[in-house]
């Protein structure tokens, strides 16, 4: 086995890892518990796409991404700092049930969903003309 | 010298990728936001920059060499700040230590003011 051989499989061991290593924090940017979380696997998304760049910049022999590597770094970093302020901003939202972003079409949508037809419905009475006591009354900004 | 540069370059390749997935193993694997972060910041970091610094060891023009260590720079610079700035918030916000957590440092600064 000549080094040149030795590099290769290192190379191809390393994209292989990384490619997991990208998997695992994707899923836990998707199941995280807290938003904290999220925004820490973000963060390391990041790095781990460096990663990427660099093998991919040995590998290839092209080193031009290099440039984006950097970029993507700072851009990373800068949005990692904002979401920090967000944080701050917003305070601690409990992440309950209620909370959680769900599919349209979930059971736990359906009260929801049959609170807006009937607010609708009364929007569409008021619209027609007909005096109805109960009109939604007007929001002020 | 060739052949030195390589096996030293699959080397350091292989230990940043072993650190890239250590780091996304720590993420799942540790109990409250703050001793993730500790994983994710340091492992991840460290990861990238052993997978840069194999390149700046592989590629043999000084422009290529120069732009990785740059980054390497660049990127130990940035991830203590945004990870303090990330573990601050969320410690100010109220989001908490895990129940075995031994010391809570911050707490006792506050309760002296």
């Amino acid at each position: 086995m000549s080094t040149t051989q030795f590099l290769d499989f290192s190379v191809h061991v390393a994209l292989a890892v990384l490619s997991v290593t990208f998997l695992l924090t994707v899923f836990k940017v998707i199941r995280g518990p807290t938003l904290p979380d999220r925004i820490l696997a973000l963060d390391m998304l990041v790095a781990v796409a460096i990663g990427f760049i660099a093998v991919i910049g040995i590998k290839t022999g092209y080193t031009l991404y290099l440039d984006i590597a950097i970029a993507l770094g700072l851009v990373g970093f800068l949005a990692t700092v904002a979401f920090a302020r967000f944080i701050l901003t917003r305070g601690r939202i409990e992440e309950s049930d209620s909370d959680k972003p769900r599919l349209v079409t979930g059971d736990g949508n359906r009260s929801r969903a049959s609170a807006r037809g009937k607010q609708a419905a009364g929007e569409a009475e008021g619209r027609g003309g007909a005096t109805t006591s109960e009109k939604a009354p007007k929001k002020v900004k | 010298m060739d052949t030195v540069i390589d096996i030293f370059a699959g080397l350091l390749i292989l230990a940043g990728a072993f650190f890239a997935f250590v780091a996304a193993v720590g993420l799942w694997r540790f109990p409250d936001i703050y001793s993730r972060m500790h994983a994710a910041s340091k492992a991840g970091t460290l990861g990238s920059g052993l997978v840069l610094l194999a390149l700046a060891v592989h590629a043999g023009d000084t422009a290529t060499v120069t732009r990785a260590l740059a980054g390497i720079v660049f990127f130990l610079l940035t991830a203590p700040i945004s990870a303090h700035l990330l573990a601050r918030a969320a410690y100010v916000v109220g989001y908490g230590l895990v129940e075995s957590s031994v010391l809570d440092e911050m707490d006792e600064s506050k309760n002296k003011v």
